[in-house]
């Protein structure tokens, strides 16, 4: 073997290179600039008032223990939210999605309008739905229980109708073949193999409402969030301290069993 | 032939099983029931009817002047600028994420601790709200999509770097021990296999965080930080109904376009 050829085989392999990757990168690096110039973001400016961040900060993480006694009501009042928030969306969803399961429900155009509108629904941030029905219901908790539930309808809809598409077939058949009617089909053929992924769809988005009610409150729909903006108002920050840390806990508490039973639900 | 039919064997019960079963039943009946009282139901506005009907006919009436005019205050620009600050945020993110990741991933070769306070930290900033941090922000640069921008950046990576850490625990170790054993250093592991089995993962993710990015920033303008929030809030205050239904429309049609384009990509790179 030459010295070349040896060279030859120590060298590292090189990459094959495609030039559609260049342009991605291309269109990356102006997507990167054209969006700072849009936003006007200079990271020279956080850094020089770095100072006044780390101040709110520190006077986060002094919280004022005394305010708990007044959060817990609220904070109590918070979780009713999620809880009514995710029952009254995940029972709309489970009819929904029966309606818009394809081995279900035969018919094309029915199917495919519930889910033109579903997806339409699933676009609308929470909190944007928050502040639509604090205008719409008025200042409470009633709107943040319809935001709520709009929200865990988007999620649960979309990912039990996919459930429910990929079952086991063999099972409406027999029903089929032997007479029964669409119900019995659902509650006999469908339901038994998708019930355990209903109850985990809805406990995930029972975590995420959690998560989203605490801050609904912000905009006037009930729940915690109305102590954060009173204490962000008056700049009361070691208040806001408490709050956070009592909304940390809590959802990582719920999140922490909510994933736990979906592991064993799942098994 | 035999008219009489066999009659099956009954089932078998699992006392244990059952009685958990009631229980949690039970417990959840009370827990519904629980979160019934104490909510005032009766706050509703007579008006609430009208008031849907309104945005309602401003999603089908819009108001078109207001779509484009060129004065930068209007409901295209703002849009654009939406998702300039979710881009730019979902980037930040990213970029924040990767430590992060490496740090929560929980690998053969790390005391168990390591990764557990990882995760912890990473949980942390998951459920610090966001409308917080970006109000925090803007202490820091003033109001304005800049604060929103980092408000998105920081929020962003506890989710993120949790996904991150979740594809480098997937990664398969044969590819490291082969370009170990044909002598590579330490830099050639990462450059020719960790990154390239790992990259396709990163993208997704990052595609994926940037769906939701697109909600988020859409949010942030409601507290001042930048976005098609800010106009929203504005209208929803002045009861400009139309309006709404208008900025209604645009964000839907615009968090629609963002998921099917991420999306796309999202499936050409699998």
């Amino acid at each position: 073997m030459s010295s070349t050829e040896q060279e030859k085989l120590l060298a590292l392999p090189k990459k094959k290179f495609k030039i559609l990757n260049l342009l991605w990168v291309i269109i990356f690096i102006a997507g990167l600039f054209i969006s700072t110039n849009e936003t006007k973001t200079d990271l020279g400016a956080l850094f020089a008032n770095f100072g006044q961040f780390a101040d709110i900060f520190l006077q986060m993480l002094h919280p004022d223990w005394s305010y708990m006694a007044t959060v817990i009501p609220l904070l109590l009042e918070t979780i009713k939210m999620a809880i009514l928030g995710t029952v009254i969306g995940s029972a709309v969803a489970f009819i929904y999605s029966l309606l818009i399961a394809r081995n279900i429900v035969k018919n094309k155009a029915i199917t495919g309008i519930l889910r033109v509108i579903m997806n339409i629904i699933r676009t609308i941030p929470d909190l944007l739905l928050g502040a639509i029905f604090v205008a719409i219901v008025g200042i409470g908790p009633v709107a943040g229980v319809l935001a709520l539930a709009i929200c865990t309808f988007g999620i649960v809809v979309k990912l039990f109708y996919e459930a429910i598409e990929t079952i086991d077939p063999g099972p409406i058949e027999a029903l089929t073949a032997v007479g029964a009617n669409k119900l019995q089909i659902i509650v006999f053929a469908v339901l038994p193999q998708v019930i355990t992924y209903f109850i985990s769809y809805c406990l995930y988005a029972f975590e995420i409402n959690v998560r989203a009610s605490t801050v609904l409150g912000y905009i006037g729909a009930g729940g915690i969030g109305l102590y954060l903006q009173q204490t962000l108002q008056v700049f009361d920050y070691p208040k806001t301290g408490t709050i956070i840390i009592v909304i940390i806990i809590v959802v990582v508490l719920i999140d922490y069993v909510s994933s736990k039973s979906r592991e064993a639900l799942m098994q | 032939m035999d008219t009489i039919m066999k009659k099956l064997p009954p089932r078998p019960i699992d006392v244990k099983k059952r009685i958990l079963h009631w229980l949690i039943t039970i417990v959840t009946i009370g827990l519904v029931i629980w979160s019934c009282t104490g909510i005032d139901f009766g706050g509703i506005k007579e008006t609430a009817g009208q008031i849907a009907g309104a945005i309602f006919s401003g999603i089908f009436h819009p108001d078109w002047s207001y779509v484009y005019n060129g004065s930068g205050e209007d409901l295209v620009s703002q849009l654009w600028e939406t998702v300039c600050i979710a881009f730019l945020g979902t980037f930040i993110s990213a970029i924040i994420s990767l430590p992060f990741a490496f740090w929560a991933a929980n690998t053969k070769h790390k005391h168990w601790y390591v990764s557990r306070t990882g995760k912890i930290v990473l949980a942390i900033i998951r459920s610090f709200p966001e409308i917080v941090l970006a109000l925090m922000f803007i202490k820091a640069v003033g109001p304005g999509s800049a604060a929103g921008v980092m408000a998105l950046g920081f929020h962003s990576v506890g989710m993120l770097a949790k996904l991150f850490s979740e594809a480098i625990e997937n990664l398969d170790d044969g590819p490291n021990e082969a370009v170990t054993a044909v002598g590579g250093s330490k830099t050639n592991i990462i450059m020719f296999s960790t990154l390239p089995n790992l990259m396709p993962a990163l993208i997704s993710n990052t595609l994926y965080r940037f769906d939701v990015s697109i909600r988020s920033a859409s949010i942030l303008g409601l507290v001042g930080a930048g976005g098609i929030g800010y106009p929203l809030i504005i209208a929803l205050q002045y009861r400009q109904w139309n309006r709404v239904g208008i900025i209604l429309l645009g964000i839907i049609i615009m968090v629609i376009v963002i998921d099917w384009i991420s999306g796309w990509i999202r499936k050409k790179l699998v």
